[in-house]
């Protein structure tokens, strides 16, 4: 009963999608639509007479009215079909696609790494306001928050590398020494590790360590502070109140009663979050030359390679989503109310 | 018999002021953070205004001392690869950082008080096709539809105004919307109706003006957000052109140098920039604190 109750709130949820890709479709759209001068003549390339322009006008059915370009736009999208890269010559949907596991590991691995240390932060400043833990909350939040990722991230290089000599050099996602294992996910070291490489495993942790390190402080500090707040709210709460006065154990008062509730605001700004890493992936890759589709885009802009670019904000857009309904999914199941009233 | 039935309200009127007053002194007692944050924030202004007369150098003169540099006593940020000072360059940015970012800010703070305003005190057709259009917005990543923004519009200071504000403005409007449909029915707002107030004078004569104090701390606590995005827009070569000095460019042109330890020529930019989110990150919270009591941390 309690599992047709969830699953139809996790169906309902997928719905709800629909109209928010619509909405991103509609943008990008508008974006392409939006390039400065006239686009036919754009992509005609600079040595184009007036009929070779007109001529690339109809072939790319610029002379449509509005809502069929957008028909037309969307259907090229379900075929995969973003344009071709002017600066390498591919289409832009391959080059996305050859990059994109750089950016997740980077990304993924990010936000595990700012979970796994915000979390408990959270927690154990909440229950011990005004100790060492709590200051060191504080100031990890304000750091995070104040901090530019790019200022982060050179600092970090500049000690770590520069002066101390434990780092690589930033210089991508590998060494020049190794060659990159066989690609089952993408992810250079889980592959490593699946085909058992320990030196290979080693090398791509150490390349991506300064760049997770920096995105994972700037991530942290939103996670540590709702937390930090969740937590004091629930042990405020009457409930939390009643489990001790009814004698249950610490730990059990803890972990049971306070911090599941309290992990439901914090999977809620998880949302905002991944909106954050995703734009301050960006700035890491540029800074760490992390060939993923952040340095892809940013490389683009350089060389006003306008299809590359409105390829990335529609795929960063996409796996936004695609992140948010994770969330979601997960917030609905793990949610202790859903489920016990019905 | 006039003055008597106005002495109590005067007096009242004093008395509330005073409370006011006794209020902010407790606060800024309590945490003197936050008078540090009004000190900066005013240097951070003087610095603005005056920077560009007051700087030893031109910031975009070249060779006004020896390539590459460390600080000293000539040169108190050091200089750059092409012997330009440093101190100069990162004080004389301070005026266009802080111009994109208020510009950005306003930008985003006018139009979305006023879609928020319509959607929140209309509610129905006004409120869904505004909700759509912000929620459409939040749907990507933000700094990376800043990035688009620009892109498609072209490369300029002023599109990286409107992006900034674009990517602000649906934090405004949700605040707005929520500030005035809590107070559409209040008793003044009824009163002001009943005395044949227009609905759009009620609205931005008599709700707005409420509003105002959330959205101040909303603003000062967006205006380090907006230095960060900026900045970080024109980190990875968007907006700001060479050679003008802007504190994003700055640590970007740094950054081929920190593998060689030079480190100067982004740590100065660098810290400046924090220096500015900082400040505006603290007086968002004092004043957070002088508005909202009861959300103190």
């Amino acid at each position: 009963m309690s599992l047709g109750v969830k699953s139809k709130r996790v169906l309902t949820r997928l719905l709800q999608a629909i109209p928010t890709v619509f909405g991103i479709l509609v943008v990008c759209f508008i974006l392409t639509r939006a390039l400065p001068g006239d686009p036919a003549a754009y992509f005609a390339g600079d040595m184009a007479d007036e009929a070779s322009i007109e001529q690339v006008r109809e072939n790319l059915g610029l002379d449509q009215p509005m809502p069929m370009q957008f028909v037309t736009y969307v259907g090229d999208l379900l075929q995969g079909d973003l344009g071709v890269a002017i600066s390498t010559g591919q289409t832009v949907t391959q080059e996305l696609a050859k990059r994109l596991p750089a950016s997740l590991e980077l990304t993924l691995g990010a936000l595990l790494l700012a979970l796994t240390i915000a979390v408990p932060l959270g927690v154990l400043a909440a229950t011990r306001p005004n100790s060492w833990v709590d200051h060191l909350c504080r100031f990890l939040v304000t750091a995070g928050v104040s901090l530019p990722t790019f200022f982060t991230g050179l600092a970090l290089l500049y000690v770590f590398y520069y002066l101390l000599g434990w780092a690589p050099p930033p210089m991508g996602r590998l060494d020049m020494m190794f060659l990159p294992p066989e690609s089952i996910t993408g992810f250079y070291t889980i592959d490593s590790l699946i085909a058992g490489d320990w030196a290979l495993f080693k090398a791509s942790l150490a390349q991506m360590a300064l760049p997770l390190i920096t995105l994972a402080l700037f991530t942290l500090a939103p996670i540590a502070r709702m937390t930090r707040a969740a937590m004091l709210q629930t042990l405020a709460s009457d409930y939390v109140r009643t489990a001790r006065a009814a004698g249950l154990s610490r730990r059990r008062v803890l972990v049971t009663y306070a911090f599941r509730n309290a992990l439901l605001p914090v999977i809620t700004t998880l949302g905002m979050v991944f909106s954050f890493v995703l734009g301050a992936n960006v700035l890491v890759e540029k800074v760490f030359a992390w060939p993923g589709i952040g340095s892809f885009a940013v490389e683009a802009l350089v060389v006003s390679d306008y299809a590359a670019v409105q390829g990335f904000v529609l795929s960063m857009a996409l796996l936004f989503v695609a992140l948010n309904l994770l969330i979601d999914v997960t917030y609905t199941l793990i949610d202790p109310r859903v489920g016990e009233d019905s | 018999m006039s003055n008597l039935a106005i002495n109590p309200t005067t007096d009242q009127r004093v008395q509330s002021r005073e409370g006011y007053w006794h209020h902010l002194r407790y606060i800024m007692a309590e945490n003197p953070l936050t008078g540090i944050s009004f000190g900066l924030f005013f240097g951070l202004i003087a610095v603005a205004i005056f920077g560009p007369y007051l700087v030893p150098f031109d910031p975009v003169a070249t060779g006004v001392g020896p390539a590459l540099q460390p600080p000293g006593v000539n040169h108190w940020f050091g200089t750059d690869h092409l012997g330009r000072d440093v101190f100069s360059r990162v004080v004389v940015a301070t005026r266009l950082d802080l111009l994109i970012s208020v510009s950005a800010v306003a930008l985003s703070f006018v139009f979305g008080s006023i879609i928020g305003c319509f959607a929140g005190y209309f509610g129905g057709w006004t409120d869904r096709i505004s909700g759509r259009l912000m929620d459409t917005i939040m749907a990507f990543p933000l700094f990376v539809l800043a990035m688009g923004i620009v892109a498609a519009a072209g490369n300029s200071i002023e599109n990286i105004v409107y992006a900034t504000a674009i990517i602000n403005l649906p934090f405004y409007a949700r605040m707005a919307r929520a500030e005035v449909s809590i107070r559409r029915n209040a008793g003044f707002v009824q009163a002001a109706r009943l005395s044949g107030n227009s609905e759009l004078r009620v609205l931005f004569g008599h709700i707005f003006p409420n509003t105002l104090p959330p959205m101040m701390v909303q603003i000062s606590l967006n205006m380090g957000w907006a230095i960060l995005n900026a900045a970080g827009l024109s980190f990875i070569g968007l907006g700001v052109q060479p050679p003008m000095p802007e504190w994003g460019i700055l640590v970007a042109e740094g950054a081929n140098f920190i593998i060689s330890g030079e480190w100067w020529l982004v740590v100065f930019p660098g810290l400046a920039l924090m220096l500015a989110v900082f400040t505006f990150n603290l007086i968002g919270d004092g004043l957070r604190d002088l508005v909202d009591p009861q959300r103190r941390t």
